[in-house]
């Protein structure tokens, strides 16, 4: 029996120990109407058959040989210390470190994940992560709505759209009022509609850099509008991008989100990934999950303890901040040990090849007839193009090829049937985006 | 031990992964751009490997410890499912892909990994249907919760009430009032739900009763039938909390006796590793009338046998997660449902409800055991006749730490004095639980005889007792190197 | 048990001092040493109403939270700032230096205990 070690002889040993004769005797409390009426699953498999099932499932999926996919989560590289150092059974195997002092290792990694997502961000303080930027927007919201005592927020079109699926999915069955700002004609976020929408009753303005489109704003100004009428300010930024662009801290942001997949965390078909959340001191207390802090011992000796924890489900019950209780301790890990080998400058520059790259597609991409961008303001590392025709017609095609064009916005805005975003990573080559280009413009007709 | 930050010195390089001839001033205005670089540690690779191995080996973890800790199901965590987690062929797919032209048939292998997983736990729980879309049990607790308004809402039923026992986990409350609900809480009898009492509290703004069977004292819920019975007439429906499902794999299904929904933690039953907090998986299951509001998409096979994504679900309550939740979790549990099978989960449940009940027999002698009766997966005892000498729940958990035991749950139920509450699991064998009993009970005889051993403990660790009260009154949340 | 004669009580722990229609109120000294060490004061806004049993706030422990309850009705004149940086003003000097708010009663206080009547009750 695999994983089961007791030898016939213990188990009887244990039952007449325990004195019963059978381990059915030991169900006897479960009457007979509430038995299984069936469990019809399949014989266990070895080890090796096992993993051959899998393996061929595996082989069922098809890897495209290009691709420019983003809408969020990005594929950039991730050194292979990251898998060997997060793999330690020691980090991998432990539960959540509620016994600090035979869980060090875990709490002061949570430590040091929380100030590599402030000074990534700029703000002040920082959780140990939830779920995904989608889950860390929707508990922005409620730390708004307790902050300020208002339930109406006004939430940005470009805000990821899954993000903002979720955000809507899960405050269905509460009092809130989301109000979203329709992007301008050229895909941008409608700054003069959001300042116009922000007033006494909001409790935040959510919007997100760069955009879902792909454009870099700075958005100082807005949360300036905000603060005047007594709304906060919720920033969502992709942490890559955080290595050189303007911080939420530095637009003076109240709360920043992000996913954590872009540092050390494989695509995993959707997760596992991780919300990054940090916000002002003054909400410290609003938010929400596991916090580390440092302290000291009975010898003096420093040590880490999870802190601040009376805002929790476990001692607050109904009314804590939130419900959460795994959060994404191993993913958090992960990308504190990737950001450590990569130091500043291994960010910077995984920031600026990406830059590059997607310059380097915009000028091949708009060379070809009728490939225009959506709007000439500035961008990250993902580009909106307007095609000639149909963009999910040319996505199919080349599909077909091996070539993954990108992500095609039309899935979820009205009016971008045309429109494709095509994101680059520091894995990406210019030989792969002239490919790209060749196999489009054969595409194309004249 | 010294912070990364504190071993950073300026200009060492680690992992630079890309050379870019152009900078970012080149490339967008300056006013987007950052003002000073971010303060990120300057260390070399090796400095992060030995920095990171020596955290971890401040841990306790299942590979190193025995880790009773009640509630939690720290059971062994298999190695050959993070193989299966790894390969390329499912680490490498884009969360979008599926949903793009002509995603789906790239994708074919991870549809089947979802499809295949929520038809087994269907099976083992006995539910319609299953989506694996919750990232960890208590967003299944949410997703579970919208599921119950949705269903109220399309029959026009204006409830507005969840009633969670005294003895539930914090997150059953904390999800009703998340989810917009008012939370009741109700008291036990006798360690479990007394349909009287619940019938005291049920009226027609009741949506849901939200429990756990076998309870969190460990005990089957004997009145079950008669509760379904009383929530079936005022049409609120029976929530299932899963984390003690461990306990009853093959012997009851949760569908057969009447609950509307339930949530797993694979990362408790199904063996995938808990790494230190997270990441979790919390699936949802359904009974038949509440299929149609699951959220989507959802997977499904088609006639040819090849697997397709629905994303056209009038009544589904909506998205909770990227893509599909975790799927780096639960392509693991799928891996350990394949590998035992249907007898080997059976099994898996018998075995951990046996060890727990020889545990509580062999410490009966020593612990006052509140319900001292054949229990299921885990137990609870009360230490509180140790506090005439001045030892606690706390003392006693961590003079188990200094002698390599991870402590079992202390302080729930929140019902019990001085609780402490185990949960062997059924991985562990009858010499480590032998030798922990005998340790514990002589923990005990040191209880009495030098109660401020206990007291002092731990002394062997990297970090004695630690200063909870400056942590929270100071916060020092991050590092100011 | 420090039950000072003077003051007024309630059963949820909260003592107040009545001096015409102004009340000082703060926790008792059994309040506190059930919760622990205290870490977290948190005080409705100057200018707020309060109905005689609403919550008001709430006190933090490392390992407890628990509301506070008004016992009066009425406006809040004064909260106590230094309870912020010195939330252990509340262990240490419960009915002094610990008081939390200062309150308009808006309409007379009813149903409060006297020290020997709170007395009784724990």
């Amino acid at each position: 029996m695999p994983f089961v070690p007791h030898t016939p002889e213990e188990t009887q040993e244990m039952l007449a120990c325990i004195g019963v004769d059978s381990l059915d005797n030991l169900f006897a409390c479960i009457p007979a109407g509430m038995r299984p009426k069936h469990f019809n699953l399949p014989d266990g498999l070895s080890e090796y058959e096992s993993c051959s099932r899998l393996e061929d499932m595996a082989g069922r999926n098809k890897h495209p040989s290009i691709s420019f996919m983003g809408g969020g989560f990005y594929d950039h590289s991730i050194p292979k210390a990251v898998d060997a150092l997060s793999g330690r059974g020691e980090f991998l195997t432990a539960y959540t470190p509620y016994q600090a002092e035979a869980a060090q290792g875990t709490l002061q990694a949570i430590f040091e994940y929380q100030t590599v997502v402030t000074r990534l961000m700029g703000m002040d303080v920082a959780n140990a992560s939830v779920y995904d930027a989608g889950s860390a927007l929707f508990e922005a919201a409620m730390m708004a709505a307790r902050a300020t005592g208002r339930t109406r927020f006004v939430l940005d079109e470009g805000v990821n759209p899954l993000y903002r699926s979720m955000l809507n999915t899960l405050t269905a069955n509460l009092s809130m009022k989301i109000l979203t700002i329709k992007r301008d004609k050229t895909g941008l976020p409608d700054l003069n509609a959001l300042n116009g929408a922000i007033d006494g009753q909001t409790a935040a303005v959510m919007v997100q850099n760069p955009t879902f489109f792909g454009n870099v704003l700075d958005y100082t100004d807005l949360f300036q509008q905000a603060k005047t009428v007594g709304a906060l300010s919720v920033l969502c930024v992709y942490p890559v991008m955080q290595a050189v662009l303007k911080t939420p801290g530095e637009m003076r942001a109240d709360i920043a989100v992000a996913d954590g997949q872009s540092v050390g965390q494989p695509l995993n078909f959707g997760g596992p990934y991780l919300g990054m959340m940090a916000c002002s001191k003054a909400l410290i207390r609003q938010l929400p999950g596991r916090i580390a802090g440092r302290t000291v011992d009975l010898e003096g000796k420093t040590g880490y303890v999870l802190t601040l924890q009376a805002r929790e489900q476990h001692i607050r019950r109904a009314k804590a901040t939130s419900n959460i209780c795994s959060n994404q301790a191993l993913c958090a890990l992960r990308s504190l040990i990737h950001i450590s080998l990569l130091g500043p400058e291994g960010l910077i520059k995984t920031a600026e090849r990406s830059l590059e790259l997607s310059r380097y597609a915009e000028a091949k991409l708009c060379a070809l007839p009728g490939v225009t961008r959506l709007n000439n303001a500035p961008f990250g590392n993902e580009l909106a193009l307007r095609l000639p025709g149909p963009a999910k017609d040319f996505y199919a095609s080349l599909a077909r090829e091996g070539i993954i064009a990108g992500t095609l916005p039309g899935h979820w805005y009205e009016g971008e049937e045309n429109t494709l975003l095509v994101a680059c990573t520091e894995k990406n080559t210019e030989s792969q985006i002239d490919r790209f280009a060749a196999a489009l413009k054969m595409r194309i007709k004249p | 031990m010294k912070t990364i930050f504190a071993q950073s010195s300026s200009g060492r390089k680690g992992v630079i992964p890309a050379k870019p001839e152009r900078t970012a001033e080149d490339m967008l205005p300056k006013y987007l751009l950052r003002r000073t670089p971010p303060r990120m540690p300057q260390v070399s690779e090796l400095d992060v490997v030995r920095h990171f191995t020596a955290l971890s080996r401040k841990n306790y973890n299942i590979d190193n410890n025995f880790y009773p800790l009640g509630s939690c199901t720290m059971k062994y965590n298999p190695k050959f499912m993070e193989y299966a987690a790894s390969l390329p062929g499912f680490a490498l797919m884009h969360p979008l892909l599926a949903q793009q032209p002509g995603g789906e048939s790239m994708t074919q292998g991870s549809l089947e990994v979802i499809h295949e997983t929520e038809r087994l736990l269907a099976e083992v729980t006995g539910m319609a249907a299953f989506s694996l879309q919750p990232m960890a049990g208590a967003q299944g607790e949410l997703t579970g919760a919208l599921l119950i308004a949705a269903y109220h809402k399309h029959k026009g039923n204006k409830k507005s009430k969840i009633i969670c026992p005294d003895s539930a986990h914090g997150t059953n409350p904390a999800t009703a009032a998340l989810a917009g609900y008012e939370v009741i809480n109700i008291a036990s009898k006798d360690g479990v739900l007394d349909p009287q009492i619940l019938g005291n509290a049920l009226d027609d703004s009741v949506a849901a009763l939200m429990m756990t069977c076998p309870n969190t004292l460990g005990l089957f819920e004997k009145h079950l039938p008669e509760l379904v019975e009383k929530l079936r007439a005022s049409d609120a429906l029976l929530y299932y909390d899963g984390a003690n499902f461990n306990a009853i794999m093959g012997r009851m299904r949760v569908g057969d006796v009447g609950f509307d929904v339930v949530h797993l933690n694979l990362h408790k039953t199904m063996g995938t590793p808990h790494g230190g907090g997270g990441p979790g998986s919390g699936p949802v299951g359904v009974s038949e009338r509440l299929v149609p509001f699951l959220p989507g998409p959802c997977v499904y096979k088609k006639t040819d046998g090849s697997f397709a994504l629905q994303d056209n679900l009038p009544l589904s309550i909506g998205r909770v997660t990227p893509f599909y939740g975790h799927f780096g979790v639960f392509i693991k549990a799928l891996a350990y449902m394949l590998r035992l099978g249907g007898h080997g989960l059976a099994r898996a449940s018998d075995f951990a409800v046996l060890n727990a009940n020889y545990m509580r027999k062999r410490l009966e002698r020593v612990l006052e055991i509140p319900y001292n009766e054949i229990c299921m997966h885990e137990f609870v005892a009360s230490a509180s006749a140790y506090e005439t000498h001045g030892v606690k729940a706390l003392d006693i958990a961590k003079a188990l730490l200094e002698r390599g035991y991870h402590a079992p749950t202390v302080y729930f139920p929140l019902i019990i004095k001085e609780c402490l509450m185990f949960e062997p699991t059924e991985t562990e064998n009858k010499a480590t639980l032998d030798k922990f009993c005998d340790d514990l009970i002589e923990i005990l005889e040191q209880a009495e005889k030098n109660p401020e051993n206990l007291r002092a403990a731990p002394v062997n660790l990297p970090v004695r007792r630690l200063d909870e009260t400056k942590a929270a009154r100071e916060m020092v949340l991050v590092d100011e190197v | 048990m420090n039950i000072p004669a003077d003051l007024k009580y309630v059963d949820t722990h909260e003592w107040l001092r009545l001096e015409g229609e102004i009340a000082t109120i703060g926790i008792t000294e059994f309040a506190q040493e059930q919760l622990g060490d205290i870490t977290f004061v948190e005080l409705p806004a100057v200018g707020t109403h309060l109905s005689a049993q609403q919550s008001m706030g709430a006190v933090e422990s490392v390992k407890a939270a628990s509301d506070l309850y008004s016992p009066v009705s009425g406006i809040v004149l004064e909260i106590n700032t230094a309870l912020e940086s010195s939330p252990e003003l509340v262990n240490n000097e419960p009915y002094t230096g610990g008081w939390m708010i200062r309150v308009k009663c808006t309409t007379p206080p009813q149903g409060l205990l006297s020290a020997g009547e709170y007395a009784k009750l724990l």
